[in-house]
């Protein structure tokens, strides 16, 4: 799994060094990832009714995928970058004065820890 | 790279350099990757070469760092453009009003300053967002409520300067009514503070509005005029109970006498809520993604709009539909609101045939249980579950890209509003507009109705180019009859500001005196509201 973040890291264009030894530690990175997808996400992409995102992704997939983005086991940092810096339909994209690149990187280690 | 317009590539860069120095080269974005996420994600213009593009970003995090890119800014003529949390979308998000500018992104300054329990009040940062206050509040247990608009995600800052609101009680849900005492960093980099805020060790900065002396804070507020970095808000202690009443009247033509009783009512304060309009009969408003009335029923709309519901009448009689109901609601002592729902049906029983529902009576806090069902706004709770509208759902499979509104200020008054239809249900006949088959009135702010038309924006640019078509033809319908918009995205912000045109404009002309004063190197948000600096005016695209 470290491995893997790192990697992953590497892809986002993040040194593992920005993000400061603490969030160099899997467990960190994931803890860290939780408190930014609950900050910023899961008002959308939360479980639990009246979340437009997760309204969106269940009307897209019908149940193919799960709706609510901490089920999916298939996102990858490429996915996780694009729809955050770029936005779809309604979902605008973030700036990194909002979600930072280090919050992007512990974020993606958030969403791909089902992965391990 | 883009560069300011009127300033040299060597003069930008170097002010880049020193914008660099002052506030660290992490916070100066100027890659178009960093860059092009200040695009205003609901742009009308999205991907037409009128779309505003920033040509830069700031991202300060104090207020002498605001003030120092002021001063460098004025050194080298660098318009920049004020956002607190970019996140007015439908009103210009996070793009300027004039394409060039550098986008002053005050996001970094991010700090709930005071909340204060015992008077109710808190002082913030522009960076605050709606979640940030309410999660401060929540985590010491503070028994004090906020307004908040539909999106969490604004600033209470941002939204009180668009002078956006909310769904409490009257005195806090007009947001910028609500505010009290300012600090500004002005286009000079000077330091002012408004209201008791003016004096030296004043303790009652956020306890008295006015201070002494003109009260200027209204000149900050939709303008360009200064740098708002703090604000003080009265929040709303925590009621001990929610009460809702509907009532229900027989005829279209009883929404004369229904909003007489309203207003009493409302500008009696005796209801405190926002209180919520609707016709079952005519279907109106109808839920998002609802399909529309069929054809019948809004044949029998369009008879009563041109003046004879007597139709529309038999056939709400028919069905058990009143032609109009209102909710309106009340916060405060759980004794208190139910008598003051009695007195209110007393009032409104005057109208024959009326019919009154007992709403239920919530204690407050809410459980977890009441949290999940009600309307969250309504209790202050901040939440993003407006997006649905216009998101993918199940009855919408086509979802849009964003979307703005058209919202024209009406006069409280059920004459207002049937002639007003019938002027909107004319425009839209003649000239294929995409009007409702009848528009119902909010009443979100005291003394006066609003009418909201929603336009979606895509990035298909005829689409866009038919829909800003019909919103402007929409503006000059309403102007011709004296109603005018109260919030608009930058790229009507000119349209909109040209209707308030009494006595050659001098609305507008005494604003341009202001901004010529008080920046005169025009540096600050130019375009904002219509307001351009000298150089700019009359040039600008």
């Amino acid at each position: 799994m470290r491995r893997d973040i790192v990697r992953l890291l590497a892809a986002l264009g993040v040194s593992v060094a920005i993000m400061g030894p603490a969030l160099a530690d899997d467990a960190a990175a994931v803890k860290a990832g939780d408190a930014v997808f609950q900050k910023w996400c899961a008002p959308c992409h939360g479980h639990g009714p009246d979340k437009p995102g997760t309204i969106a992704l269940q009307a897209l997939y019908k149940g193919a995928k799960p709706a609510a983005l901490e089920d999916r086991t298939d996102l990858t940092p490429d996915f996780l970058k694009l729809y955050v810096r770029h936005g779809v339909s309604v979902m605008p994209p973030f700036r990194k004065t909002e979600v930072s690149d280090a919050d992007l990187a512990v974020l993606t280690a958030y969403l791909m820890r089902t992965k391990r | 790279m883009r560069t300011p317009p009127g300033v040299s590539e060597a003069d930008f860069a170097a002010a880049l350099g020193q914008f660099e120095a002052a506030i660290g080269k992490s916070w100066v974005f100027t890659s178009d990757e960093d860059v092009d996420l200040y695009k205003d994600a609901y742009s009308p213009f999205w991907g037409e070469a009128e779309e505003r593009r920033a040509s830069a970003a700031l991202a300060p995090d104090t207020v002498e760092q605001v003030q120092a890119i002021a001063r460098i800014a004025n050194r080298y003529r660098i318009p920049l453009y004020t956002i607190s949390t970019g996140r007015n979308l439908g009103y210009g998000g996070s793009a300027p009003a004039a394409t060039g500018s550098v986008v002053l992104d005050l996001k970094r300054m991010n700090r709930v300053l005071e909340v204060n329990e015992n008077n109710a009040y808190a002082l913030v940062e522009p960076g605050v967002s709606y979640f940030d206050l309410y999660r401060h509040i929540q985590e010491r247990g503070l028994k004090v409520w906020i307004d908040v608009p539909d999106p969490g995600w604004g600033s209470p800052i941002g939204n009180a300067l668009d002078r956006g609101g909310g769904y409490t009680t009257h005195q806090f849900r007009n947001h910028f009514d609500s505010h009290c005492g300012m600090e500004v960093v002005l286009a000079n980099g000077e330091l002012l503070r408004t209201g008791m805020g003016a004096m030296p060790g004043s303790q009652a900065w956020q306890q008295y509005k006015t201070g002494y002396g003109p009260w200027i804070d209204g000149i900050f507020s939709q303008s360009n005029f200064g740098i708002v970095t703090k604000m003080g808000f009265w929040l709303m202690p925590q009621p001990d109970a929610y009460l809702t009443g509907t009532v229900l009247v027989p005829r279209h033509a009883d929404l004369v006498p229904l909003v007489e009783v309203l207003n009493y009512l409302e500008n009696s304060h005796v209801c405190n809520g926002m209180s919520d309009l609707s016709s079952p009969a005519m279907e109106q408003p109808a839920p998002p993604g609802a399909p529309p009335p069929a054809p019948e029923v809004v044949a029998l709309i369009n008879k009563a709009i041109a003046g004879n519901a007597g139709d529309l009448d038999a056939y709400g009689a028919s069905k058990g539909l009143a032609a109009w109901s209102v909710t309106i609601k009340f916060y405060g002592p759980a004794k208190a609101i139910a008598a003051q729902w009695e007195y209110a049906k007393e009032r409104f029983a005057a109208i024959p045939g009326t019919k009154f529902i007992d709403g239920e009576l919530i204690r407050l806090p809410l459980t977890a249980e009441q949290r999940e069902r009600l309307h969250k706004v309504e209790f202050g709770i901040p939440n993003l579950s407006i997006f649905s509208m216009g998101a993918r759902n199940a009855n919408n499979p086509t979802p849009t890209d964003g979307h703005q509104w058209f919202s024209p200020i009406i006069p409280r008054s059920g004459a207002a509003v049937f002639e007003a239809n019938k002027v909107f249900a004319a425009a839209g006949r003649d000239f294929g507009l995409p009007v409702p088959p009848y528009s119902i009135p909010f009443c979100f702010w005291e003394r006066s109705f609003l009418f909201l038309f929603g336009f979606p924006v895509t990035h298909d640019a005829a689409k866009n180019q038919a829909t800003r078509t019909a919103f402007r033809k929409l503006v000059e319908i309403a102007a011709e009859h004296g109603w005018g918009e109260y919030r608009t995205a930058p790229a009507y912000q000119d349209l909109i500001m040209g209707t308030y045109s009494f006595n050659n404009h001098a609305l507008l002309r005494f604003h341009e005196t202001l901004k010529d004063a008080v920046d005169p190197n025009g540096i600050l948000s130019p375009g904002r509201y219509g307001i351009w600096p000298k150089h700019l005016r009359g040039k600008h695209p």
